[in-house]
């Protein structure tokens, strides 16, 4: 398949009428604008290193951009950078900044409409209100770009990369920062996002909303206003991901709202005010993470239903598990918990008696938020494990009956 | 008074309680750690000992003390040593030893295990606990002349500390829990060293769960520097408080 493919795409190459304009000073055109005019099709433009502030350029043949050192493309804070309005463009190795913030329309360093196969790659977009917004594309790459955004409040500014009523895109390997959310999912369907670093964004790492069969593995979401917003999507399969430091009163790994399907496995939840927070989710299988020295590793609200939370690994979070209420319909199984007592006969690896991951001052905080200030008192300790010994506060069925006794390699 | 500051802590250093004091947090510090991989685990059960054990530890064998040197210290009396440098230097030497207990049984087993913020943060509460009730118990012993008594309030004194104190926030909270009780929490731990202790240790080891509350006032108190310099000026006072009432009522007490 890959033979034949080479071969075909070298005979395109032999066949193909493709020419080269080269933009630049002291060369054919000096306006990026001139040079898409006299473009067609399958040309390539090679834009040398300077800076170029022609207003908002609009990109409506299949033509290929390239930059040479990275040439400024300067928006002036008072525009849309560059529109691309056609099938089969590539930009790469731009450097594009100071898209402006409009409240009317949604600006961008690069907005992509109606469009397949677009490639954006390696380029630098900075200061930008919002990065590159996608509307209505499908089958295009948004890889190895570095997005730093100037926003300082979540009202005026942009997201990172904005995806609205899209399918089959691919966003690989992007450094994403001080924007909105790094990453915004509207509509989208049957996209892979993969090796992603979103940090100090000032809402969500990645905000999907009713998404459906997505998928994101391999992505670093670091001090962001807060993790990962999941809301109202089905099937959206969350894979080694690594969630660190999202804290705040409202902060979370992952915001699970409204969520039918999906898997979340193999991730690793860092310190966080609460690694998984979980409200009307239903069907999820929750395996193979870790969760270490968070503040509340998961709270799961009595809305969710039919979950499996198995085979995970729970180190030195201030509590395990958090919830509302004393109903329970979710399954814990096999999980290790660091604070299980519990011993174990028969030596098989699996503690004898159950382990109850949610203590009674759990409980209390999540009723008396004031209460956080006597967390670790000795009177507390005494009372959770009275509580332990005959529950009458914490849901009795949220237990784990099959505890481990070491924690897993993961 | 250096002379006896080194004559008490001499005395002390004799007296083998010490001795075996440092001997038991010490092997009680190296089993927590090496019973798990986990040190974050370790250091939880270290606080327990610190909020528990040492403030107990330390009132009743500094009331024990004072009361077993009373001669020595009408002895003393009647020498040209002015009473304040007298209870002074008792304290101090008192103080100094049982600090240096702690960190030795603390303090190095934290250093070999888990060098983290949190361990450094433990040790400094185990030290300022150490002094705090050093000074109560000095007060105790001043204050009542009857060793059993005296004995008596001082274990009354970690009571109330360690376990009551604790039980009566939770219930004030439960009874007004409809009003803002943010301020009122935090200055209400500022009543009780060992609280004081216990949130110092907890703005490094549980910092991710405090940063989840919305109040303004627990995201100022917990965030940066604020909550580290509320605490560390709030125990200097209960350290200094203490010796010097006893001091005062010392220097009129008929011996």
């Amino acid at each position: 398949m890959k033979v034949f493919l080479a071969i075909t795409l070298l005979l395109m190459q032999l066949f193909a009428t493709a020419s080269v304009i080269e933009v630049g000073a002291g060369k054919q055109y000096k306006s990026i604008k001139s040079a898409i005019a006299a473009a067609k099709d399958g040309d390539i433009i090679l834009i040398n290193k300077g800076v170029y502030a022609e207003g908002e350029i609009v990109i409506d043949k299949a033509v290929s951009v390239r930059g040479v050192g990275y040439p400024v493309i300067d928006g002036k804070s008072k525009s849309q950078v560059i529109r691309v309005e056609a099938s089969g463009v590539v930009l790469e190795g731009l450097e594009v900044c100071n898209a402006g913030y409009s409240s009317s329309y949604d600006w961008a360093a690069i907005k992509i409409l109606n469009s397949k196969n677009v490639i954006v790659r390696n380029n630098r977009l900075l200061n930008n209100s919002a990065g590159v917004y996608l509307q209505n594309t499908s089958y295009s790459e948004i890889s190895n770009n570095t997005m730093q955004g100037n926003s300082t409040d979540e009202v005026e500014s942009g997201n990172a990369i904005h995806c609205w009523k899209s399918n089959n895109l691919r966003i690989l390997n992007n450094s994403l920062t001080r924007h909105r959310d790094g990453l915004y999912f509207e509509f989208v369907t049957a996209s892979l996002i993969q090796n992603n670093t979103s940090f100090k964004n000032l809402r969500y790492g990645i905000h999907f909303m009713f998404s459906n069969d997505d998928t994101y593995i391999h992505n670093t979401f670091r001090t962001n206003g807060s993790g990962v917003a999941v809301m109202f999507s089905k099937n959206v399969v969350m894979r080694y991901n690594t969630f660190e430091e999202n804290w705040g009163s409202a902060a979370y790994g992952i915001l699970l709202k409204e969520i039918q399907g999906g898997a979340v496995e193999g991730n690793t939840f860092l310190r966080n005010t609460v690694g998984i927070y979980m409200e009307g989710t239903s069907r999820i299988l929750l395996s193979n993470n870790t969760f270490k020295s968070n503040g509340w590793a998961m709270r799961v609200q009595a809305s969710c239903e039919a979950n499996t939370i198995t085979k995970n690994n729970y180190f030195g979070n201030t509590f395990d598990v958090g919830t509302n209420g004393t109903m329970q319909l979710n399954i814990f199984n096999e999980n290790y918990w660091d604070k299980y007592e519990g011993y174990d006969l028969n030596k098989d690896g699996i503690g004898d008696i159950h382990y109850q991951p949610v203590s009674l001052y759990s409980m209390i905080v999540e009723k008396m938020p004031s209460a956080s200030i006597l967390l670790r008192s000795f009177m507390v300790s005494i009372m959770d494990k009275a509580e332990r010994l005959m529950p009458s506060i914490t849901p009795v069925e949220l237990k784990d009956d099959k505890p481990l006794m070491k924690p897993l390699s993961l | 008074m250096k002379k006896l500051i080194k004559y008490v802590m001499i005395d002390i250093l004799r007296n083998k309680v010490v001795l075996g004091y440092t001997l038991f947090l010490l092997a009680v510090s190296m089993s927590v750690f090496s019973l798990d991989d986990n040190s974050s685990k370790g250091l939880l059960s270290l606080l327990n000992i610190v909020l528990i054990i040492v403030p107990l530890l330390s009132v009743i064998f500094s009331t024990i003390y004072v009361y077993n040197s009373s001669e020595f210290i009408e002895l003393l009396v009647s020498q040209p040593i002015k009473r304040t440098t007298l209870l002074t230097s008792i304290y101090a030497g008192l103080a100094s030893s049982l600090m240096l207990a702690v960190i030795i049984g603390i303090g190095l087993p934290v250093l070999l295990y888990d060098r983290s913020d949190v361990g450094l943060t433990l040790v400094l509460a185990a030290v300022m606990l150490t002094a705090v009730f050093t000074g109560l118990a000095i007060l105790a012993s001043v204050i009542t002349r009857d060793k059993a008594k005296g004995i008596g309030v001082a274990i009354l004194l970690w009571f109330y500390f360690a376990i009551i104190f604790d039980g009566l926030i939770l219930f004030l909270l439960f009874q007004f829990a409809d009003y803002p009780l943010e301020k009122i929490s935090i200055g209400l731990t500022a009543l009780n060293p060992i609280d004081l202790s216990r949130i110092l240790v907890l703005l490094k080891m549980d910092i991710s769960a405090m940063m989840g509350y919305t109040g303004a006032v627990f995201k100022e108190f917990f965030e940066g520097m604020t909550g580290y310099f509320f605490i560390i000026l709030v125990m200097l006072a209960w350290i200094c408080s203490p010796i010097m009432l006893a001091i005062k009522r010392f220097n009129k007490k008929d011996l």
